[in-house]
């Protein structure tokens, strides 16, 4: 009935609305990520995978402060290789997948890379820089110079659209999204948790089993909207926004500060499953209250000003 | 989402107020927390031994006085949690999870070893509501039968014992028992929860007589609130969407219950019998 348009393409990945599940998020089975498309999504973000099973963090993984969450899983994954025949059971049920991989070195992404390549997925997300692994070297450290070298090695090794997700926990977000641009990534997702710590008063230790973890949720939002805003200032790629969307206001927040497809993470803990629905419906409404035809009209408007 | 203390996936500091001794191997910690006296059966929180682990464990007792959890030593968490003493601080995070919903006025319970701890308060509320259950208490001996005595008062007459050895009431697993009760008595649902294999040998009966049934079902559990996947039972989070799924979701999962489990890295792996 509405002759809204809510598809969009990223980077060369076409997808049928602007909103996903964020990496690390109900990404662990073909038969979670279906509920998430199911519930709405566009196309779907596995769980960040490395070369082999890791375990994770021991509990307490999570723990809830004021706006927002803690986590700190340590990339738990089933491996590349095992994780690629639930890809193919997502294609084969058509759903849009974008593989969020990880690696020590350039050689390890690589063949993570063409793993996941070969099952199909849509998309590879690099994920440089989750905050739990820190200190165990599981990543590049997410300099520029790294993050070029990185993302122009795995850029030649498949033929897919490569997003590279960044971290706000540098001094200059800009310099690593010239780099990701340098290095041939087709989108940017921004941005991933931001580095934090529970104390517990009474207990007068850290939380975390891990100490540190990385916050999302409401608190993180402002964070990433002005890293998007940073990056699109400079850069003409794709971002991908996310951090602290709840609701559909924060969705074309998001749009209008010039993302130009969203992720929702601790927003599920909230409002279920139902927040990628919710979300789609509002910014259909928004969209139609105020004249727009198309989700593309309002990315980045916020700049015109 | 405001900083209210009333939100269950906020941590809590608890302290144990009273420890009890239930069998071998088994001990039920007692402490006071508002959030939890408003649980409901067959809810679960998750219990933090500090600088050990973080655990999941159903509520065993649900009142406005106290609440408690009753632990099982299986590893290095729950013997944190076992070497706990009354004055002891451990965290709360919970109550989370769906819990049982009292359906029907003639139900089955089905308990084997510790997950009689999740059936003892869905049955206290079901005798408040005048419901009148029958209860099959199962362990591997007379030893580790679980609030043997406070069942037997509750319930007089409509309490079965079985355990595997025969060393008290009938010989063999609370499912063999579940199974005969059923094609011998007038059930309107059952409840079940202890072992996946007995779960599911008792859900294959019920669905052969039409009964609708109750499960509470166990997956490796870590941010308990829906978001990290890594208990995921076919398309469901057993935090979220469970612990207890019902018939209809059952089927859902027929192909992977009692058979496989997540590992915490996301692998499927074989559950052993």
């Amino acid at each position: 009935m509405s002759q809204l348009n809510l598809a969009v393409e990223i980077g060369g990945l076409k997808l049928r609305n602007p909103v996903m599940n964020a990496a690390g998020v109900l990404g662990l089975s073909a038969n979670l990520l279906k509920r998430v498309y199911e519930a709405g999504a566009g196309c779907v973000v596995t769980k960040s995978l490395g070369l082999h099973p890791r375990r994770g963090h021991p509990n307490p993984t999570l723990v809830a402060v004021e706006g927002g969450i803690l986590n700190s899983m340590g990339l738990p994954n089933p491996g590349a290789s095992y994780f690629a025949n639930e890809v193919k059971r997502l294609k084969g049920m058509d759903i849009p997948v974008i593989a969020s991989i990880f690696g020590s070195s350039p050689e390890e992404f690589i063949e993570v890379a063409r793993i996941l390549a070969e099952s199909g997925a849509d998309a590879l997300e690099l994920n440089y820089s989750c905050p739990t692994v820190g200190r165990e070297r599981c990543l590049l450290d997410a300099d520029p110079e790294n993050i070029e070298r990185v993302t122009s090695a795995v850029k030649d090794a498949v033929d897919l659209p490569i997003f590279v997700k960044l971290s706000p926990n540098v001094g200059d977000i800009v310099e690593c999204a010239w780099a990701s641009e340098r290095g041939g990534a087709d989108a940017i997702t921004a941005v991933n948790t931001l580095k934090g710590l529970a104390i517990d008063a009474e207990l007068r230790r850290p939380i975390l089993s891990n100490i540190m973890g990385g916050l999302s949720g409401p608190a993180l939002k402002p964070v990433a909207l002005r890293c998007i805003w940073e990056i699109t200032e400079e850069v003409e790629i794709p971002v991908i926004g996310c951090g602290g969307i709840s609701t559909w206001r924060d969705a074309v927040e998001f749009l209008l500060c010039g993302a130009n497809a969203i992720q929702i993470g601790t927003a599920i803990m909230y409002r279920g499953l139902e927040v990628f629905w919710e979300i789609l419906e509002g910014v259909k409404g928004y969209l139609e209250v105020n004249g727009f035809t198309d989700v593309n009209e309002i990315v980045g408007l916020a700049h015109e000003t | 989402m405001s900083g209210s203390p009333m939100r269950p996936e906020l941590l809590r500091i608890a302290t144990i107020s009273r420890v009890e001794e239930e069998s071998r191997g088994v001990k039920t910690l007692y402490f006071s927390d508002r959030l939890c006296s408003e649980a409901r059966p067959g809810q679960f929180l998750m219990i933090w031994a500090p600088g050990v682990d973080e655990v999941p464990m159903s509520l065993s007792t649900i009142s406005r006085e106290r609440v408690s959890v009753t632990v099982k030593l299986v590893g290095e968490g729950t013997r944190a949690i076992h070497k706990m003493r009354v004055g002891d601080r451990m965290g709360v995070r919970g109550p989370f999870g769906n819990g049982f919903t009292i359906s029907g006025s003639r139900p089955l319970l089905v308990g084997g070893g510790t997950g009689v701890a999740a059936l003892k308060p869905l049955l206290e509320a079901m005798l408040a509501d005048g419901v009148e259950p029958t209860f099959i208490l199962g362990a591997r001996s007379l030893d580790d039968l679980l609030f043997r005595s406070h069942l037997e008062k509750l319930l007089g007459r409509r309490l079965f014992f079985t355990t595997d050895d025969g060393s008290l009431g009938f010989k063999g697993f609370a499912s063999d028992l579940a199974i005969r009760l059923m094609g011998e008595r007038d059930f309107d649902s059952v409840y079940v929860c202890g072992p996946e294999p007995m779960i599911c040998k008792v859900f294959e009966e019920a669905e052969r007589r039409g009964l609708p049934i109750q499960a509470s079902l166990e997956r490796y559990i870590k941010c308990a609130v829906g978001l990290c996947g890594s208990c995921a039972l076919g398309p469901f989070r057993v935090c979220r969407d469970g612990p207890v799924f019902n018939s209809q979701q059952l089927r859902l999962v027929r192909d992977e219950l009692g058979r496989t489990r997540m590992d915490p890295s996301g692998l499927m792996i074989s559950i052993e019998p």
